[in-house]
């Protein structure tokens, strides 16, 4: 009998293989793309309207017939049956030729988009031609690469959301949260930008919920000249800009955990949580990536931060009769603002840190030196040896490109659908710090019930060793928890609540749990 | 100088070799807290896998929801760091006067004290056919190996019987699922589980099983296997008369203490391995804990042998305080457990019996959803309503909520009142207290009204 030959059939085990309906949906899909891939390589469609619709909507049916097809006839409830087996998400051939596919798209995208059909100062070719007749609609204006790019996030967004919806029916959470980055693509990333540009041709693109950092190039110098040659509406929103980061985002992260951004508002995050769910268990688990990401996502704090104020800075002015705000003012308000937060860290929250406050203190450090540098060091428009230009290139190149489209998106069929959020992006560490340290949000462990599994664990985009703290009975606080709730819900024992609650207790290490000995217990976790 | 010399004298004793047979979660605790507590040599024995797994995450493995490195809840470099030494291999036999272990071959580890942790093995009741080809439990990772041979597909296996009602069968059937093997169930019951389960709750997972298009047989035998000519199995008959053809037999009527290899060593036996409330045996510096340890007398309404996954890491917890000299009896708190049928989560605090054990002193409440697989039963004493347990299918609740209850003796009604407090399901989910208390409120006139969830009251601020 040929038992063991069960790696090499090519039917395999029955999760694996896709049902009859399955293919046809994925045929569908990718006669969609195909319409698109035809026009990349300047087939002239005749009536492009038409045929982008077909090529949209054959994407989104094909998805969402796909999902019907691998959900409508099951129960409700978990359903990762042969995610490890099958080869698109288990790092096979699928797995990694669908990353190169993605990687080769986002290094077209970013670096030479006249692959796409983009045309200097002329009529658009290709792909993006195709795409003319819907931005036209929207805006009044041709389409660009990153309309192709919006468009195609969006409808992934959607479609992959609606997979997603169908997958976790059984739970709420999941499915409100859902809802909740549909929408905010729909509306603030794709829709409401466009209709602006419409309105008021003046004003800068701005997506409202992409806040600085993450949008690191909000405080640049010809978007502060076009929010305040705009008038008063351009001041609202550059107003907005600052309270996002500075008031909005921490009040939210006290109340409900980066959760509220990440994994509700975000766009980064509602591609990785619907497009990218397929591949959420592919993140590195081990202490090493743990070390590694607190290093890697800090140091780009830290870069943004500077590039930022380097940015600014080279802009401002020296003579405060023209403008209250001059480089020097600039730089010690900069200064000043850290200090604070730094000092009351510090004395406050010290012990809740650990090991992070080292990383805190080195970054908060190397900030201030530089800034002092930039002070003494920089001539007009220099700073140091290197213009702030420069450093914003680098960071423009090295981050906003390479590492959340190339790397970030690319590679989730390789490192997982988060490897941007949890190693690359500032906005992330920035609420992950305020998590950490004042917030009411925690995932509550319960009691004894863990039996030490791995669903938790290995399901986290994030990484996180989850049933590191629940088999010891502890809740689960940590910086770069997205709160997505999938460890809760992949749980089999009930183990693990998301939930905000008050301050107190919120952190509770144990050795012993619950369901011991009384005195045991009291011997061991003594408060 | 004196100082130096008790120094001296507690090196020796921190340098005490503690050697634990099994891998397990009851041996691996013990090892984890000993460690914690001291500085002694610490080595583990097994047999079965170079390092700690999850054996409750067996099946997920088969399902591929993970990779076996995932059930493993320790990275590979930990047992270096924390200076525990793994040793692969099997012990065949005790010899505690020299306080040697002598394996396969012969060779011998010495120990200064020793802790049996071998855990369990499946039962087999002498079935005609039991030894061949395609008949296997589910225990080990050898067994997990196997299935996957057995059982790769439904072209290899065409269906798989699988004998015995308990959680582990009910495992093997969602297993075999996965793949789309088709399954049949025989139960000896006259429903599923219901040696433990109070009826209602074992009526409700009957409907789900079937549900799942698994063939549950109840009240259903196994005879004999029959056998192809290779000496694979090719069918079950049972105790109706039935034949079914099938190539795997999945046998998993329970298990028992895994201590045979330990008859002739003077260590006293029972089914498993006699301790008393220190989880010391007869003889000195032997101590055993989990699956394979058996109480002179059960501790409240508990087994004498317990095979949970908690309370060997219960015993783990405890038995780490005696070896590290502040001796210490296992005196495990409230009951609790918990399962998953197919798609239902179960939990349960407390005791809630079934109606074969139900005690005299003991009476139900039951609630059930009219259309989902949503259930609670709460146990009560009838004559002062003192509240005795829950067990809830489709509602996550409260540990924490439950053992406190229990240990103040609420009364039910005043779990009814808090039942929002112990709410456990993930935020936005329909909650069903209001429902639950209408129900309790007619079936025994009363007129509780549910308090809103506090948060002062559930981490008792
Ligand atoms: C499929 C399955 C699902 C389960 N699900 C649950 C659940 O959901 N909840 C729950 O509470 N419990 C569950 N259990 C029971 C739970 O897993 C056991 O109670 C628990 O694992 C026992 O732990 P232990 O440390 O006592 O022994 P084990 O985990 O059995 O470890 C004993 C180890 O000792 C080794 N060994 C034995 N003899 C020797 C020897 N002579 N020499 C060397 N090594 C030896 C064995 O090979 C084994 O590796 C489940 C069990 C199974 C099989
Ligand atoms: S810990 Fe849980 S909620 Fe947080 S990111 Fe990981 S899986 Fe999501
Ligand atoms: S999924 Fe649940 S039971 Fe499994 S390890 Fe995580 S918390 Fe524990």
């Amino acid at each position: 009998m040929s038992t063991s030959s069960n790696n090499m059939a090519l039917t395999g085990e029955p999760p694996k293989a896709l049902n009859v309906q399955q293919k046809l949906a994925t045929l569908l899909g990718m006669s969609g793309l195909g319409i698109l891939v035809l026009a990349l390589f300047n087939i002239d469609f005749p009536n492009k309207g038409l045929w982008l619709t077909i090529s949209l909507v054959a994407i989104s049916f094909g998805v969402i017939w796909f999902s019907w097809a691998s959900y409508a006839h099951k129960h409700k409830g978990i359903k990762n049956d042969g995610v490890w087996f099958k080869s698109i998400s288990s790092h096979g051939l699928w797995g990694w030729l669908s990353g190169i596919a993605l990687t080769g798209f986002y290094i077209v995208l970013y670096f030479y988009p006249q692959y796409l059909g983009l045309v200097k100062d002329g009529d658009n070719q290709g792909v993006i031609a195709l795409f003319d007749p819907l931005s036209k609609l929207l805006s009044g204006n041709p389409a660009s690469q990153w309309f192709v790019y919006g468009t195609l996030y969006t409808v992934a967004i959607l479609a992959f959301g609606i997979k997603f919806i169908w997958k976790y029916r059984h739970n709420t959470y999941e499915k409100i949260r859902t809802i909740s980055v549909m929408f905010f693509q729909t509306a603030f990333a794709f829709l409401i930008p466009e209709i602006m540009a419409r309105l008021n041709g003046d004003l800068p693109y701005y997506d409202f919920k992409n806040i600085w950092p993450l949008n690191y190039y909000n405080f640049e110098k010809y978007r502060i000249t076009a929010f305040i040659d705009a008038g008063d509406i351009g001041l609202a929103m550059l107003i907005f800009g600052i309270l996002s980061i500075f008031v909005i985002t921490p009040i939210l992260t006290y109340k409900f955990g980066k959760r509220w951004y990440c994994s509700w508002v975000c766009g980064c995050g509602g591609l990785a949580e619907t497009a990218g769910d397929s591949f959420r268990h592919l993140s590195d688990k081990r202490l090493f990536a743990w070390n590694v990401e607190r290093w890697v996502i800090h140091s780009v704090v830290v870069f943004v931060t500077l590039m930022t104020t380097a940015v600014v800075y080279s802009y401002l002015g020296n003579d405060s009769s023209k403008y209250w705000l001059t480089k020097s003012t600039f730089l010690i308000g900069v200064a000043s603002i850290l200090t604070a937060v730094f000092a009351w860290v510090m004395i406050y929250k010290r012990e809740q840190l650990q090991k992070d406050a080292q990383y805190g203190a080195i970054g908060y450090f190397v900030i201030i030196a530089a800034l002092l540098g930039f002070h003494f060091f920089s001539g007009d428009g220099n700073i140091f040896l290197f213009k702030a230009e420069t450093l914003r290139k680098t960071y423009a190149f090295l981050i906003g490109a390479v590492f959340s489209g190339v790397i970030g998106v690319g590679l989730y069929p390789i490192f997982g659908n988060r490897v941007w959020c949890r190693f690359g992006c500032p906005m992330a560490a920035i609420l992950g710090f305020q998590q950490k340290l004042f917030s009411k949000f925690r995932i509550t462990t319960n009691g004894g019930q863990c039996i030490s599994c791995g669903n938790c664990s290995t399901y986290c985009e994030q990484g996180i060793d989850v049933r590191a703290y629940a088999q010891k009975g502890e809740n689960i606080v940590r910086s770069s928890c997205v709160g997505c709730g999938i460890c809760s819900a992949v749980c089999p024992r009930g183990v693990l609540k998301l939930e905000n609650g008050p301050l107190e207790g919120r952190i509770n290490p144990t050795e012993v749990l619950l369901g011991n000995d009384v005195d045991l217990m009291d011997l061991v976790n003594k408060k | 100088m004196q100082q130096k010399l008790r120094h001296n004298v507690q090196q020796l004793i921190d340098m005490e070799h503690i050697v634990i047979i099994g891998n397990g979660i009851a041996g691996i605790t013990a090892a984890r807290h000993i460690r914690k507590l001291s500085d002694k040599k610490i080595t583990i024995v097994s047999n079965e896998t170079d390092f700690f797994f999850s054996r409750t995450a067996l099946m997920y493995v088969y399902m591929g929801h993970m990779k076996f490195e995932h059930i493993q809840p320790y990275e590979n470099w930990f047992w270096k760091k924390n200076r525990i030494d793994l040793v692969k291999g099997y012990v065949t036999n005790v010899d505690h006067t020299n306080k040697n272990l002598i394996f396969t071959e012969g060779e011998k580890i010495g120990y200064d004290k020793l802790i049996i942790a071998t855990g369990s093995k499946p039962n087999k009741f002498g079935w005609p056919g039991q030894d061949l080809k395609g008949v296997q439990g589910l225990y080990s990772k050898q067994d997990l190996d196997l299935l996957e041979k057995n059982a790769p597909n439904n072209k290899v296996c065409k269906r798989a019987v699988i004998v015995g009602g308990g959680l582990i069968g009910i495992e093997m059937a969602e297993m075999l699922r996965s793949r789309n093997i088709p399954v049949t169930f025989l139960v000896r019951e006259t429903s599923f589980w219901n040696g433990v389960l109070p009826d209602g709750e074992s009526q409700m997972l009957n409907e789900h099983i079937l549900e799942h298009h698994i063939d549950l047989r109840l009240e259903t035998n196994l005879k004999e296997i029959l056998s192809d000519e290779n000496g694979h199995a090719k069918a079950v008959i049972t105790d109706t008369g039935d034949t079914i053809e099938c190539n795997v037999v999945g046998l998993t009527p329970g298990v028992s203490p895994n201590i045979d290899f330990l008859k002739e060593s003077g260590i006293e036996l029972g089914r498993g391995v006699k301790v008393n409330r220190y989880l010391e045996t007869n003889i000195k510096d032997i101590y055993a804990i989990g699956d394979c340890a058996e109480q002179h007398e059960s501790i409240g309404n508990r087994r004498p042998i317990e095979a949970v996954w908690y309370t060997g890491r219960m015993m783990g917890e405890a038995l780490a305080q005696t070896i590290c000299g502040n001796r210490m009896q296992y005196n495990p708190g409230h009951w609790f457990n918990s399962a998953k049928f197919l798609d239902i989560e179960y939990q349960t605090y407390g005791w809630v019996f079934s109606s074969q054990g139900k005690k005299k002193y003991e009476a139900h409440f039951h609630w059930r959803h009219p259309e989902e697989k949503i259930c609670v039963t709460i146990a009560y004493q009838k004559d002062d309503r003192k509240f005795l347990g829950i067990n809830t299918f489709g509602i996550r609740l409260r540990h924490e909520i439950f053992d406190r209850w229990l240990t103040e003796e609420r009364s039910i009604d005043y779990v009814m009142e808090h039942l929002k407090d112990a709410n456990f399901d993930p935020e936005f989910f329909a909650d069903y207290e209001n429902d639950i208390i209408s129900k309790y409120n007619s079936d025994f006139a009363t007129d509780i009204t549910p308090r809103k969830k506090s948060w002062k009251r559930i981490l008792n601020l």
